[in-house]
């Protein structure tokens, strides 16, 4: 154990250089795994796709409506288990900085097809028995406080007016990836209100949901979905749920590509700093080193010295960096106006942030190492001065 | 005086001119080259009660104790001493480095000890020349750079530095080499290269600290001649530090140190 | 008085690789914030540009962009009726009723499909849009299945050139133009005759109400009147405002985005200075001593340290200023969250973007190099020499 005190003691010689370089590497490490956080919360969609989940809509786009009579032909096509359909609504609560995603969803079939939003058995029952009742997930309610039987106003914006909801439910995630920040309510009620004021936009329906029996299945049913519409007067697309999502991720591909991008150049940055300061060090110490190697000390204990002070410091600031990323990626997502559903540090990025620093500790250590293991003793003694 | 430098212009031809050393000389076209005119040697450096010591954590080492003597212009004076004698200290202070705990250092009649250090730094740069062991040239800078550096702390004109540069590159035979940097040079001639450039403001004082401490055999030689011979042409007053009996028997006088007391040796 | 600044420079060059690594490190910085700037003024100048001062675009109230818009026939004649409308060269209004819708269209290239707005025109929508400017071919005919694409839709969808067609609302569409639009939203669009348009997709109502005021100051009024009609359910904006509102969220994602990464970055970069800086005051701390002994000041000394870290750190403006304008060259083509629809912009390298940049990477130096300098112009003369 005196290596690891020797190791310590020389890491700790340079205070000022150790601590900026820990202090560095930290940096580095909090904004690689902000970064990292910020790509998977766009991916967050996708990862709380299901397999067993097609999305039907508009072949034209989103923007087109699907007629609410479809929904017995799909349901009669061979491998559907269950449809359900929903419409976003888009209803601002009180501002627009307070982005809320809402639907109008047939509430029965829809709660049952998405079986990772748990509601307890009587809110369950009482949303679906209410027409003007609404279901709310566990993070929107604790950011505005609501309670059940409160009355939500929503403004709308595709479909204009005032509309009032009352609070029947909270929906936690059975799931850590499924979105608790959403608002659910009756496709009855919307539809009731355009029947009197706008008809023409009655009966119709944004999107079909379809569970299917066998998700291996999923193309071929998605194909017979799509061919019952097809020269109909709105023709269908028919994909998985994760494709789907996927596609709302394709339309910012270049912007998450720059991130990712920029989250290596961090780490290639960072190396770059650790491997000089380790360098300047060894340097400085050649000396030492063959000292050392006089005094008896072979190779290999001149190499866990400078390999261990430099993953000491890599190290160190790993933790740190970790630490910090916890707290920071909250200010992150609060600060993004909460357009992220989930933006939580995953496992994966710690790991990687281990990884990392682990792997730039060696690299920085490799050629001082190579270097002070190779002296002569009679060249290094000379370095002494 | 010009923004309170001693300053000279380099010589046509060298002239004699009466005066003392500091404060002075602003003649144009003539260069200070004094001593041998004058008998009476005035002593061009006064210390009286003279102490120093160093504090080492709590404890406090005494180096130099209650030392009082002159120094005369002129003069060619070797220290000498053991090792923590503190001679290197009284060096020090004498060349306005270091500051004193009790007593006066007068130079050309001018108390440094009650300097700021904005005074000293300034009166450094004209009145004392610096000669090192490991010669400490700016390794980025050539030689005639280097030379050049003191000229930059005065208001010369640039053409009038080259010329002073290059004349006192001549005068220790360097000026072949002025564009090469200090690796390129070889102990002794680096070492030349500091003298020329610690003589480059025609300082009052020329103080060296082991000058040869760093030199082979052949090489010492040189540099204790060229020292020898700036104080009996030029009547440089120097004060050098040294181990080697060799380079202390170029000079006048030697003085020891032990323990802090300084005893006369002639 | 002063130490040469080729002392700070050479010193520079003697310590290469460490020069070079820090040098990039702040390189790096400024490429990432001149980088943002660049997209927020092209973002800001595509959007800004969309828009002319004196139109105004009319659009039903609550929505937030003219695809959520419904206007019906009642509503929009009301609207074109108008006295503050500017009456154009040819006799009429200078108004247009548009359609507007979003398609999925694949992109070249790739199996990728994007939204690309549709927008359904008349003859007075040009007039309207003085910075728009037929490229190639020509202008749809009225009552025709022939569409004109913006030009970054031309060079990007599939279908999209002159000469193909698209398929929606179950009829094929020939492009007979492609036109150009400056830096403008509207090289992502695609124009076709809004009757047509609203017959294929079944919209019974207009988007929008789209017009130039005879005098730009006449908006206020206009406003207030047309919002406190009984018969309107409809709100008037500038169409600078307009498309403004719509990159809004877009932009304040990025810049925070942006900026978050360059202070990151940056304390980065300086914190590799100053290891930088305090090592070379360590290793040249008998010259330190050297210059304070030949008689120069401490401010001397300070100032050539800070001379070397702010001209390490310009160094590196320079060169990350020189790549990031390299940006230029590249067009994002992305989906604003905000319009549902695409959107494309390019960075725009502006001189007030390079003073900005280069002033950042000096005080980055500043800031990096301060400390070190501060402890060699610190030192004690005596103990700086006898250090080896």
């Amino acid at each position: 154990m005196h290596i690891l005190k020797l190791i310590f003691r020389n890491a700790l010689r340079h205070k000022l250089r150790t601590a900026l370089t820990i202090l560095g590497i930290t940096i580095a490490i909090l904004a690689f795994g902000i970064l990292r956080t910020l790509v998977s919360a766009w991916y967050s969609g996708v990862e709380a796709s299901s397999s067993a989940r097609l999305i039907t809509r508009n072949s034209i786009s989103l923007v087109f409506s699907l007629p609410l009579s479809y929904k017995e032909k799909i349901r009669q096509i061979p491998g559907v288990k269950g449809v359900s359909y929903a419409i976003w609504f888009n209803g601002t609560y009180i501002s627009e900085k307070n982005f809320i995603p809402n639907f109008a969803v047939e509430p029965k079939t829809f709660l049952e097809l998405y079986p990772e939003y748990v509601l307890p058995e009587d809110q369950k029952t009482a949303f679906i028995r209410d027409r003007k009742s609404a279901i709310a997930g566990r993070k929107v309610a604790e950011r505005f406080q609501w309670k059940v039987g409160d009355t939500i106003i929503l403004k709308g914006t595709i479909f204009p007016g005032a509309w009032e909801f009352v609070l029947r439910g909270i929906y936690y995630g059975a799931e850590k990836s499924a979105d608790e920040t959403q608002l659910f309510f009756h496709w009855n009620y919307l539809n009731e209100r355009l029947k009197k004021t706008t008809p023409r936009r009655a009966d119709q329906t944004g999107v079909y949901i379809i569970a299917i029996d066998d998700p291996d299945q999923a193309a071929e049913i998605s194909e017979a979905v799509d061919k019952t519409f097809k020269n109909s007067l709105a023709e269908t697309l028919t994909e998985t749920e994760k494709a789907f999502q996927m596609s709302f991720v394709t339309m910012t591909e270049a912007i998450v590509t720059v991130i990712q991008l920029v989250s290596f150049m961090v780490i290639i940055i960072i190396m770059a700093v650790v491997a000089n300061t380790m360098a300047m060090t060894a340097r400085e110490r050649i000396g030492e080193y063959a000292i050392m190697k006089t005094l008896g000390f072979g190779g290999w204990h001149i190499a866990i010295l400078i390999f261990g002070e430099s993953l000491v410091i890599t190290m160190t600031g790993c933790v740190l960096g970790i630490i910090l990323t916890f707290p920071g990626a909250e200010y992150f997502g609060n600060t993004m106006g909460n357009f992220f559903p989930v933006f939580d540090v995953s496992a994966m990025t710690l790991l990687l942030d281990i990884a990392a620093s682990f792997f730039v500790g060696l690299i920085a250590a490799a050629f001082p190492t190579w270097h002070a293991v190779n002296i002569r003793i009679a060249e290094g003694l000379r370095k002494i001065g | 005086m010009r923004g309170g430098y001693k300053f000279t212009t380099l010589p046509i031809k060298g002239g004699k001119i009466p005066s003392p050393l500091v404060g002075e000389g602003l003649g144009e076209g003539c260069f200070c080259i004094n001593t041998l005119m004058t008998d009476i040697k005035q002593p061009i450096v006064e210390i009286r009660n003279l102490s120093k010591s160093y504090r080492r954590g709590i404890q406090v080492i005494p180096v130099l104790e209650n030392i009082n003597f002159d120094i005369p212009e002129g003069e060619f004076l070797a220290l000498m001493g053991p090792s923590g004698s503190g001679k290197s200290t009284l060096l020090n202070l004498i060349a306005g480095i270091d500051k004193t705990d009790t007593g006066t250092v007068m130079v050309g009649g001018l108390d440094i000890t009650s300097m700021t250090e904005t005074e000293l730094a300034r009166w450094r740069a004209a009145n004392v020349g610096f000669i090192f062991q490991f010669y400490n040239l700016i390794p980025v800078l050539t030689a005639f750079e280097n030379v050049e550096l003191p000229l930059l702390l005065t208001w010369l004109s640039r053409k009038e530095r080259r010329e002073h540069v290059e004349m006192v590159l001549q005068m220790v035979g360097l000026d072949d080499r002025m564009d090469h940097y200090p690796s390129q040079l070889s102990g002794g001639q680096q070492q030349r290269v500091a003298i020329a450039r610690a003589i480059v403001t025609d300082p009052t004082l020329l103080v060296a600290d082991e000058p040869t401490g760093d030199l082979d055999r052949v090489s010492a030689e040189e540099i204790l001649e060229l020292m020898a011979r700036l104080n009996q042409e030029f009547g440089k007053t120097i004060i050098m530090v040294t181990h080697d009996p060799h380079a202390a028997e170029r000079a006048h006088i030697i003085r020891k140190l032990e323990k802090g007391i300084l005893n006369a040796h002639p | 008085m002063r130490i040469p600044l080729s002392y700070s420079f050479r010193n520079l060059l003697t310590r290469r690789l460490t020069t070079t690594l820090t040098a990039s490190g702040m390189a790096l910085v400024v490429f990432v914030f001149a980088t943002i700037l660049m997209l927020a003024e092209g973002l800001r100048k595509t959007l800004v540009d969309t828009g002319s001062y004196d139109n105004v675009i009319v659009i039903r109230r609550a929505s937030t962009t003219e695809v959520q818009s419904g206007i019906d026939r009642y509503q929009a004649s009301i609207v074109e009726t108008q006295p503050e409308i500017a009456i154009g060269q040819n006799g009429r209004r200078l108004a247009a009723k548009e359609l507007m819708v979003i398609i999925n269209l694949p992109k070249r290239g790739s199996e990728k499909p994007s939204n690309v707005t549709i927008r359904g025109i008349n003859e007075q929508s040009l007039l309207l849009r003085p910075q728009v400017e037929l490229i190639e071919g020509r202008m749809p005919k009225t009552g025709s299945y022939e569409v004109i694409a913006g030009e970054n839709i031309t060079r990007r969808f599939r279908g999209c050139g002159i000469g193909e067609k698209l398929h929606f609302g179950m009829r094929d569409w020939t492009v007979v133009g492609a036109f150009r639009a400056g830096s403008t939203g509207f090289n992502s669009e695609i124009w076709g005759d809004v009757d047509q348009l609203m017959q294929a997709f079944r919209r019974p109502v207009y988007s929008s109400v789209t017009f130039k005021l005879r005098d730009a100051s006449d908006f206020e009024a206009l406003k207030e009147r047309i919002e406190n009609d009984p018969r309107l359910t409809l709100e008037a904006r500038r169409e600078i405002q307009y498309y403004a509102d719509q990159s809004e969220m877009m932009t304040k994602f990025l810049r925070i985005l942006g900026m978050s990464l360059t202070i990151i970055f940056s304390i980065g970069a300086m914190i590799g200075a100053t290891i930088t800086m305090y090592a070379a005051v360590a290793n040249r701390t008998s010259e330190i001593g050297t210059l304070r002994a030949l008689g120069f000041q401490r401010r001397n000394i300070l100032f050539a340290f800070l001379a070397e870290s702010m001209l390490m750190s310009i160094i590196g403006g320079f060169i990350g200023l020189f790549l990031a304008s390299f940006m230029q060259f590249l067009t994002i083509s992305t989906v604003n969250w905000q319009t549902f629809s695409e959107l494309a912009f390019s960075f725009t390298l502006t001189g007030g973007i390079v003073y900005e940049s280069l002033i950042f990477s000096v005080i980055m130096g500043f800031l990096g190099g301060v400390f070190p300098a501060f402890r060699a112009s610190k030192m004690n003369i005596v103990d700086a020499l006898s250090t080896r």
